[in-house]
């Protein structure tokens, strides 16, 4: 797998992907772009699960919990009044950071399956208090009057400048993790995830290095709630529940783990697969379940591993 | 063979894109959005059911249209259900959206469909910001706003001059509403006001503090699954026979052949049950029961009205599906037979009903389900209390 | 708050803790043998709990219904072993948390398929319905009477089975180190099958016990599922001992939590401060407990790692 041909299958992607805005107006079809748009938003997400998961091994199973700080500092901002998309995002963006900082401090002191589950028991404990919040609509969540206001910039009504700005964004997360990944940081951090004890035995603490790539991850998918709030003008304390850090990780994995087209991939088929078959048959979970077992057990390269100069990134 | 391989990518994608081309507009289409998958799907089954039978009934045709029906699920999420809904309207193009079941799911989907321009029919969440501030000329519910059923109970147990009463909860948006919706009529004492985790099963620890509290009755709001545990372990704890037992959207003919002989002597109330006797009514439960082999339940005799309404709208402008000032106009007049009755609609497009008085009784075969009986009538005409707060005058 | 009470509430988060136990005692061994992240074992759950309520219709008898479907989760388990799981062992953590998950939507849909998505009704025969006398006032229903002496006779069992006979060494001799009782020449894969059956099994006794007094409908694992975790991440992984603490830590502390939290917090918040604060703080009491025991000892109470 040539670095070249890793690079040709890439930019084919992004350019199908920045083509869909004058393909759906051609066609008529202005719902593809809300589809296409809400894909990326999530493949923000996913990008940003598959730096720890991916890069450093962290299985955190509650990773959709940023989704929900980053809705929520957008929501909560525009309820009292404050619709500037600069001040909002840059909230949602420090708070994913703090919470992550809180989060990452406890669980990272432990490893393997109890670091699955304190992340899972940390999302729900936020899940629960998000729920409880009265004034913030408690699970019947809030409403987004007004999107996140960027004077002069760009207007996230226009369907089609929200579009790339999200596809902008992804961009440059892509391009952010590939450098991150390939910089000395990355290096210890993928080091201490196949040999924790020689990383250890050459002088690096791992733990602080994974601390910071967890803060790094949260903040990015806070940048994806705030998108994604943007893209439902609605929130709910449901964007934080585990099923969803779940569905985070399938898409990772489906894209194939450490690879940065994966999780843009593995976002892409599973929406598009949970949405074409819950059109199809009511039952369309007996089929995903099983579909996403046979990919786990025989697609171990994910879907980026299918495609030609996709593999990882080693 | 790469470059084949990358091809072929790139054409599925563009195939796909192309795949649905525009429909010309020459039927009826209504997307009917409910939560059809998990185990709250058994709701969206009986409201599919009922959409059905409504079009049996109306010979496949709605106004007089040929008619599709579109069904998407929201999954019990609020964005999934936007998505379908703007899916619905977009790509589908549909007339009219309607249906959902959860209020946070109709708060997410109803602005974003009037927005479009296109009518929001709810049969079932009535939210009181939908009622209130955010009444819309589009939007028409042919359910109830949320608050209404608990003042009904709330109101009963005030006439009965019952005092100390426990009153519990899951810890939740809806939770909250229907016990405030209950103490805007009942004036009594309150022993304790009590709020459960969401989604709990086991209520031992809330009926151990409950009997030692020595409250004279007992008004709970638990649907689904927690109903059911809750039942079973009211009865089991022996409560049943000791202590009034009143509720709101707890029993219903869904959790009824779950918990079986422990609802007997429950107090509900509701605006509909299928033993309410008007012509409509006796029809659609009939059939109801002759197609699907169960009594129906609110949330379907809702839908069926649901379809029932836009029949009237569409049939008042002769099928000018254009010309949505008269469908509105038509609506609000409330023209058709519906299950309820015989009804109006208030300024903010919400039924100004009745609602009744439930108990659960022993059904006609021994040793078969209770049934839900109407006992009689709590309020005549009852109008929400947000409809103020709600701009449109007409 | 009288003394009865409170007592009372000592039962019912002891009983309450019995059934996490029961859960738990499956989970704990299937990960510390086979090294094993099973999110399914809640659908073995559900399993038993379905399986129970069809026999009993079925056959009129409680007592016949019980090993039936205890039978019947055994063998679900034993296929879903064989057919899916065998291929996970080797693999990490993540594969195993996304297959078993994908597992999870399988059979709540295969569930919904047989049974229809409503719950159904599951009885307790008469002869357990109604309640015991236990001393000065105290009335408790004897059917939760009856889960809590099946709990410790299963306790007491497992005891006895891993610290008394020979698949038990192996079972604790695997926990500790797979590879040596490999080398010995023991036959892995048949252990591996025994003891997830055994999981299975309990796993199914635990849902069969559940389905009287609960709801029984599809999903109904996954709500119990996230306890189970908690319970055998406190209690430390592998270690039946810590299984039996987490869970009756895990029962009292939730239970009680949700008893006495809110009347504590009315004495010093006002009533309807105490009334949103109380059970927001209760549901995410078992969340904390567990976040403070990682935070001290990162490998849970009893971690059976490596000693202990």
């Amino acid at each position: 797998m040539s670095p070249r041909n890793r690079t040709v299958a890439l930019v084919v992607v992004l350019l199908l992907l920045a083509a869909v805005p004058p393909v759906a107006a051609l066609l008529n079809q202005p719902f593809y772009l809300d589809l296409f748009r809400r894909i990326m938003i999530f493949a923000i997400a996913a990008l940003s699960l598959n730096l720890i998961l991916g890069y450093g091994g962290m299985i955190s199973f509650g990773h959709a919990v940023f989704l929900g700080v980053g809705a929520y500092a957008v929501g909560v901002l525009a309820h009292h009044g404050i619709a500037s998309g600069y001040v909002q995002w840059a909230v949602a963006i420090v708070a994913s950071a703090l919470v992550a900082l809180a989060i990452g401090a406890i669980s990272i002191r432990t490893s393997g399956v109890y670091f699955i589950m304190i992340t899972l028991a940390f999302s729900q404990m936020l899940y629960y208090l998000g729920i409880s919040i009265e004034e913030y609509g408690g699970d019947d969540g809030m409403r987004l009057t007004v999107r996140s206001q960027f004077a002069g910039l760009v207007s996230l009504d226009d369907a089609t400048a929200f579009y790339y700005l999200v596809f902008g964004l992804l961009v440059l997360f892509m391009f952010l993790v590939h450098r991150l990944v390939n910089s000395r940081f990355g290096m210890v951090i993928r080091a201490a995830r196949s040999n924790e004890a020689r990383t250890r035995a050459i002088g690096f603490s791992p733990y602080a290095y994974r601390l910071t790539a967890f803060v790094i991850a949260g903040a990015m998918c806070g940048v994806a709630g705030a998108l994604l709030v943007n893209q439902t003008s609605y929130l709910t304390p449901e964007f934080m529940n585990w099923t969803r850090s779940g569905e985070l990780m399938f898409m990772v994995i489906l894209g194939g783990i450490g690879t940065t087209l994966g999780p843009v991939l593995g976002a892409a088929v599973l929406l598009l697969l949970e949405d074409f078959l819950s059109g199809w048959t009511v039952h369309w979970q007996i089929i995903l379940g099983p579909l996403l077992v046979l990919a786990v057990l025989f697609a171990k390269r994910g879907l980026a591993g299918l495609l030609p100069g996709g593999g990882r990134d080693e | 063979m790469r470059i084949a391989f990358r091809a072929l990518f790139a054409g599925l994608l563009a195939a796909g894109l192309a795949a649905a081309p525009a429909l010309a507009q020459q039927k009826l289409k209504i997307g009917f959005i409910t939560t059809l998958s998990g185990p709250q799907g058994v709701i969206g089954e009986h409201m599919r059911n009922s959409v059905e039978l409504a079009l049996d009934h109306l010979g496949r045709k709605v106004g007089g249209l040929e008619t599709e029906v579109i069904y998407g699920d929201d999954q019990f999420k609020p964005d999934v259900g936007k998505q379908v809904a703007d899916e619905m309207l977009k790509k589908h193009q549909v007339q009219f959206v309607s249906g959902i079941i959860w209020s946070n799911v109709m708060l997410a989907v109803a602005p974003t469909v009037t927005a479009a321009g296109t009518f929001m029919i709810g049969t079932n969440a009535g939210p009181h910001d939908l009622a209130g501030k955010l009444c819309h000329e589009l939007f028409f519910t042919t359910s109830w706003q949320n608050d209404q059923t608990p003042e009904a109970m709330g109101k009963h147990m005030q006439d009965q001059g019952i005092n100390d009463v426990y009153i519990m909860a899951p810890n939740y948006a809806a939770g909250k509403d229907m016990l405030s919706g209950f103490k805007r009529y009942f004036k009594g004492r309150i022993v304790d006001e009590v709020y459960t985790k969401l989604g709990q099963t086991d209520y031992q620890a809330e009926l151990s503090q409950l009997r030692a509290k020595n409250p004279k009755a007992v008004f709970v709001f638990y649907p689904g699954g927690m109903g059911i545990s809750f039942l079973r372990q009211y009865s089991e704890a022996g409560l049943r026979g000791q202590l009034p037992l009143y509720s709101v959207y707890t029993v219903d003919e869904i959790t009824i052949p779950a918990v079986k002989h422990a609802a007997l002597g429950q107090w509900e109330t509701r605006f509909w049950s299928p033993d309410l006797k008007n012509p409509a009514n006796e029809k659609y439960v009939a059939d109801y029961r002759k197609k699907y082999g169960k009594w129906p339940v609110f949330y379907g005799a809702q839908s069926y009205d649901g379809i029932m309404l836009i029949n009237s709208a569409v049939r008042a402008v002769k099928g000018d599906l254009a010309n949505k000032k008269g469908m509105i106009a038509a609506m609000r007049k409330a023209d058709f037979a519906s299950v309820r009755g015989k009804f109006a609609y208030n300024t903010n497009h919400f039924p100004i009903q009745n609602f009744y008085l439930l108990k659960a009784v022993a059904g006609a075969t021994p040793g078969g389900d209770p049934v839900m009986e109407i006992q009689k009538a709590v309020f005549t005409n009852h109008k929400d209390s947000y409809y103020q707060d709600c701009p449109m005058k007409w | 708050m009288n003394l009865i009470l409170v007592i009372e509430q000592a039962l019912n988060g002891l009983q309450l803790g019995v059934m996490l136990f029961l859960m738990a005692a499956g989970l704990t061994l299937v990960f510390g043998i086979m090294n094993l992240v099973n999110l399914a074992h809640g659908s073995l759950y559900m399993v038993g709990a379905y399986l129970a309520t069809a026999f009993y219709q079925w056959t009129g008898s409680f007592l016949a219904a019980v090993p039936l479907a205890l039978a019947g989760a055994l063998a679900v388990g034993i296929v879903v072993e064989i057919v899916a799981l065998r291929t996970l062992y080797e693999r990490d953590h993540l594969d195993q948390v996304l297959a078993t998950f994908g597992l999870i939507l399988f059979f709540n849909e295969l569930i919904a398929i047989l049974w229809g998505r409503a719950a159904i009704y599951a009885a307790a025969p008469p002869w357990l319905s109604g309640h015991v006398e236990l001393f000065a006032g105290l009335r408790y229903p004897l059917f939760r009477s009856v889960i809590i002496l099946v709990g410790v006779a299963v306790a007491a069992l497992l005891w006895y089975v891993v610290t008394r006979t020979r698949l038990g060494m192996l079972i604790r001799a695997g926990a500790s180190n797979r590879t040596m009782v490999a080398a010995l020449g023991v036959n892995i894969r048949l252990l591996y099958t025994v003891v997830f059956g055994f999981g299975a099994a309990l796993a199914g006794l635990a849902g069969l016990m559940a389905g009287p007094i609960y709801v029984v409908q599809p999903g109904m694992g996954e709500e119990i599922l996230i306890q189970v975790f908690v319970v055998i991440v406190i209690g430390g992984i592998g270690s039946i001992r810590g299984a039996v603490a987490g869970a009756l830590i895990v029962g009292m502390v939730d239970t009680l939590g949700r008893a006495f939290l809110k009347p504590t917090l009315a004495t010093v918040l006002s009533p309807s401060a105490a009334d949103t604060a109380g059970p927001a703080l209760a549901s995410m009491l078992i969340y904390m407990l567990m976040a403070a025991v990682l935070a001290v000892r990162p490998e849970g109470l009893f971690s059976a790692r490596g000693g202990g």
